[in-house]
């Protein structure tokens, strides 16, 4: 194991963890389940990647208002991600194209990334956790 | 006449293409849940729904849309219901057909 990847002081591994969110908020469970395992990965100091593409982009759309559904929003916790240094943030270009929106229609600054890019990113990571 | 109702996702599921291939003329179709991401503008499935449109009566669920934030995306013409229309629907309907 070379030098770079043990964590200063705690000794613990490093590794390249990525998220792939592919599913809208709400109707299912996968959206919630998946930014509660991106928060339990930042709290282990791990390097944390979260791409959104196909209906996953939905769940960073502006002016969600749940009251009428009578779940929790959880939308607001996109933006707290800073905070647990959870900063790089990727959404796929050809979903957003596909569902007639653009990086202003989402409620956290994010990286748009062609999916040949995505490509790479992904290939990159040691784990990637799809929801 | 039969009520369709669709709860998944245009993009994800052959739900709504389906629903919207099989059901007659003159139709209501509510669209519900992740199914309401149907009912919105610029959507490469869009013109899908406009041409439905022209021949069935369209309706989404607001709370739903209201949920995903997408209130100010909805087609022209789909008409929005509460909980109660959605009652209202499926009483003046023969049957409710729930593309799941």
């Amino acid at each position: 194991m070379s030098e770079e990847m043990m964590e200063e002081g705690g000794g613990g591994v490093i590794k390249k963890f990525c998220y792939i969110n592919r599913k809208a908020p709400y109707g299912t469970i996968y959206a919630l389940e998946s930014l509660e395992v991106v928060l339990i990965g930042a709290a282990f100091e791990q390097d944390v990647s979260v791409v959104f593409a196909d209906d996953g982009i939905y769940q960073l759309t502006k002016g969600q208002d749940t009251a009428g559904i009578e779940m929790k929003n959880f939308s607001p916790t996109y933006r707290a991600l800073e905070m647990y240094d959870v900063e790089k943030l990727y959404v796929e270009k050809e979903s957003l194209e596909e569902r007639g929106m653009t990086a202003d229609d989402l409620i956290v600054p994010v990286e748009v990334l062609s999916s040949a890019q995505l490509q790479d990113l992904m290939e990159d990571q040691d784990v990637v956790l799809s929801f | 006449m039969l009520l369709h109702t669709v709860n998944k996702s245009p993009f994800q599921h052959a739900a709504l293409g389906s629903c919207l291939r099989l059901s007659k003329d003159g139709s209501a179709i509510l669209l519900i849940e992740d199914g309401v991401y149907g009912a919105l503008k610029g959507t490469k499935i869009s013109s899908d729904i406009e041409n439905a449109m022209k021949t069935k009566k369209v309706y989404a669920l607001e709370p739903d849309i209201k949920a995903r934030g997408v209130q100010d995306r909805v087609l022209d013409g789909i008409t929005l219901i509460d909980y109660a229309g959605f009652v209202d629907l499926a009483a003046e309907n023969k049957a409710v057909e729930a593309w799941l």
